[in-house]
């Protein structure tokens, strides 16, 4: 199908706002845009980071599941108790595929869940004695633990829980980091807040743990992963292309990471951010604080990652330089390979996302090497300024969608038509029912990695064998085949 | 003769507890069967009735035992004086944990453990001074309460909440069966007070049920940890609880209340001299700016 038209996209948004009442047409419509290369703000064509509407079946979650979920959780030394009822921790647990080396039980935690478990006498009386006793417990049967976060569920802020109190007490007695976080789920729009709630809190609990302490020898290469959450073994493919051309990866944040590689932090030469929308807040603060700079990069698809390395080479001195080159050199006859198996089958292909964090921009790049175009994207807890950095990546006249609801998205699957969809599992069954090959751009659909070089392999794989799987061809809607017994014989039985 | 369920609401110190415990004995005497649901963390509800400092509570137990799950009836319901039985909701420490869940908690469980027997003719719930959640609003909820006294007297702010506990029973009434039944004045000796209260009644819809006066022997009864009624029946004021018992169980004056504005109660001070006309000029002038000019 031919791609849509400036005006033809604009009247397919009026068309699905149609349905609408009066407010929610009004509402709706700021979140929806054209997209139009030459604006410099996004704010000139849509709103983000708003409250969502009742009833429009959002996909967002919430300030705890941004808070535990993404950014603390994958800290694998410390134990993270989802302080209230038994729920949010323990249908939130291990679902994440965040990957990490250890001893799950021993000395890392990772997929457990640890919870206070809230009974009516704990709203009524009050959470801080178990807590903290919950806390010495854990000291006993997991001593390996390097550290202790709380993690707020709702409960927590309505019945004002002193955590930060039980926090300070039991940081004494065990001597290791405890971290009360805010995270309290009815606090915000989206996931969104519990990203900064839980930055916060590592300012505040963590990263002056070392300050003034120079036992740590440092080198002038020394760099920090900030917001790789190594979901498939992301960060993992990511580690080893920085390591090649020539710089130390102190910390890695949080993907695989450790409360020790956190404190270390703030020795670190730059700080190199992956996931900006959940932390560009500590970079910030690094940056003001310890006068470390930081930059993005991207390393979806060969054209982006030579990118970013040249960009991150471009901030040390000629033997990181050097090293990006070699490293680039080094892979290209592998990543050709790659494009040369999978182009042919892929070229041509439409693609629309929507997606969380980062990667409803950064994926574009990876999906343009194989020949691919995203015609859609769009962000379910984005702010303004990750539309600011989406406008330059997506053509002219493609369609972008903030927050986008359950009927606005299938009704722009219907009319755009993409040959593939990327998003959650909660998209997933949906879109394949109507017959449009999908795949899961959160979990990576139980595979990956998809960063790096090695990382790309996989994703042309992944895009291939989603797309061009036979399956596709034996979906006939009933309507349309010639043998009508069959349908007979379905609705008679 | 059918169950009646009235709360007892009022400003903080008012003497709600004080009240209803010697009303209840009174109702007692008269030969009804009476039950008292304290619905207050500080659990003071009953002591009179009980002889004791304070009763062991619902909320206690349950965090004892694990869950209110694991309680039962007889563990949590005291009888004392002429077989009233007694309740205390409980709670936590002032600063720490939700007490309003606790009243929801330990209603809850008082009904589906059938506390409310057939056999009782009045349940009184004793709430803590101010409705400050859903919680406390819990005994005006449907199927629960359906009459409510307001405790108040002659003085501002006693006023003030009076007025402001019945705008709360109106969003209740309009959904549910709980009715307004009265104000009870428990006097504080304040000028034209019986007067006052009438006048404040007949604005928001209702009547002064009756008039307390102001008698020592309810302090020296207190400090025995008794009513009035039982350490000193003959007493002046037992006949003032008793009168207020049976206007109470030959009320039939339920009525959706009709709260004032601010300005009308302020209004009707004036008329009565407790507040001045307010002089608009002085508003947020300190003495030491008043004194330039």
């Amino acid at each position: 199908m031919a791609a849509l038209t400036k005006e033809e996209t604009e009247a397919l948004i009026q068309e699905v706002l149609e349905i609408y009442p009066e407010q929610a047409k009004k509402d709706r419509a700021k979140h929806l845009a054209v997209n139009d290369q030459s604006l410099e703000k996004s704010n000139k064509c849509i709103t983000s980071n708003r409250k969502s509407l009742p009833g429009v079946m959002t996909i967002r979650g919430c300030a705890y599941a941004g808070s535990k979920g993404v950014v603390w959780g994958p800290i694998k030394d410390m134990i993270h108790i989802s302080h209230g009822p038994v729920g949010c921790g323990q249908y939130s647990r291990a679902g994440r595929r965040n990957y990490y080396v250890g001893t799950t039980g021993i000395n890392t935690f990772g997929t457990m869940n640890f919870t206070s478990d809230f009974q009516e006498k704990d709203i009524v009386f009050g959470g801080d004695k178990k807590l903290a006793k919950i806390m010495n417990e854990i000291e006993e049967l997991f001593p390996l633990n390097k550290g202790i976060s709380i993690q707020s569920e709702c409960p927590i802020g309505l019945i004002g829980d002193d955590i930060e109190a039980v926090a300070k007490k039991a940081n004494k007695e065990i001597g290791k980091p405890v971290v009360p976080v805010r995270c309290e789920g009815f606090r915000g729009v989206s996931q969104s807040l519990g990203h900064h709630i839980a930055n916060d809190a590592i300012r505040d609990w963590v990263l002056e743990n070392r300050d003034g302490d120079d036992s740590f020898p440092t080198t002038p290469y020394d760099v920090a992963v900030i917001g790789d959450y190594n979901i498939g073994g992301d960060a993992w493919a990511s580690r080893t292309l920085l390591e090649e051309m020539g710089l130390r990866v102190v910390a890695q944040w949080s993907g695989d990471g450790t409360i020790a590689e956190m404190e270390k932090t703030p020795k670190v030469k730059l700080n190199l951010i992956h996931c900006y929308r959940s932390m560009n807040y500590i970079a910030r603060h690094m940056e003001e604080k310890y006068k470390i700079p930081w930059i993005e990069y991207n390393f979806f698809g060969p054209t982006k990652i030579a990118e970013s390395l040249r960009k991150i080479a471009a901030l040390f001195d000629e033997t990181i330089q050097a090293g990006a080159e070699r490293v680039i050199a080094k892979y290209e006859a592998e990543y050709d390979a790659v494009i040369a198996k999978y182009k042919p089958r892929l070229q041509g292909k439409r693609v629309m996302l929507y997606i969380g964090g980062l990667r409803p921009r950064h994926v574009i790049g990876a999906y343009e090497d194989l020949g691919m175009e995203v015609v859609g994207t769009g962000y379910e807890f984005g702010h303004n300024d990750d539309y600011d950095r989406t406008i330059k990546e997506m053509g002219n006249a493609t369609l972008i969608y903030d927050d986008v609801t359950g009927y606005e998205f299938e009704e722009f699957v219907k009319r755009v038509q993409p040959d593939l969809i990327g998003s959650g599992v909660k998209e997933k069954y949906i879109f394949q029912k109507m017959g449009v090959p999908f795949r899961q751009m959160h979990s990576w659909d139980y595979s990956g990695p998809y960063h790096g070089y090695d990382g790309f392999a996989i994703f042309a794989r992944d895009m291939d064998m989603t797309l061009n799987n036979p399956c596709w061809k034996q979906v006939k809607v009933p309507w349309k085949t010639d043998d009508t017994s069959k349908v007979a014989v379905a609705a008679g039985a | 003769m059918a169950l009646r369920q009235c709360a007892i609401y009022g400003k903080g110190g008012i003497g709600k507890s004080t009240t209803t415990q010697n009303l209840v004995s009174a109702l007692a005497e008269l030969g009804n069967s009476v039950m008292i649901v304290g619905c207050d963390p500080k659990a003071d509800s009953t002591r009179l009735i009980l002889h004791a400092k304070a009763q062991t509570t619902i909320m206690s137990l349950a965090a004892e035992a694990g869950s209110v799950e694991d309680l039962e009836l007889e563990d949590v319901l005291k009888a004392g004086y002429r077989g009233i039985k007694c309740v205390e909701s409980g709670g936590p420490e002032p600063g720490v944990g939700c007490a309003g869940r606790g009243v929801i908690t330990a209603i809850n469980f008082l009904e589906e453990e059938g506390a409310y027997d057939d056999e009782l003719d009045f349940v009184f719930y004793d709430v803590l001074g101010d409705v400050v959640c859903g919680g406390f609003a819990m005994p005006i909820r449907e199927n629960k309460a359906q009459e409510i006294y307001i405790v108040c007297s002659g003085e501002m702010m006693a006023m003030y909440a009076a007025n402001n506990i019945a705008k709360g029973i109106v969003k209740y009434a309009n959904s549910g069966s709980v009715r307004l039944a009265g104000l009870i004045c428990n006097s504080r000796e304040t000028a034209r007070e019986d007067e006052l209260i009438s006048a404040l009644a007949a604005k928001i819809g209702t009547t002064m049920i009756h008039f307390v006066p102001r008698d020592n022997v309810v302090q020296r009864a207190e400090i025995r940890r008794m009513t009035v009624i039982e350490y000193e029946p003959t007493a002046k004021q037992a006949e003032e609880y008793r009168q207020l018992a049976i206007k109470i169980r030959d009320n039939k004056n339920f009525v959706i209340p009709t709260p004032i504005t601010m300005d009308e109660l302020e209004e009707l001070m004036m008329e009565f001299g407790i507040i001045d006309d307010v002089d608009e000029s002085i508003v947020g002038k300190t003495a030491a700016e008043e004194a330039i000019a």
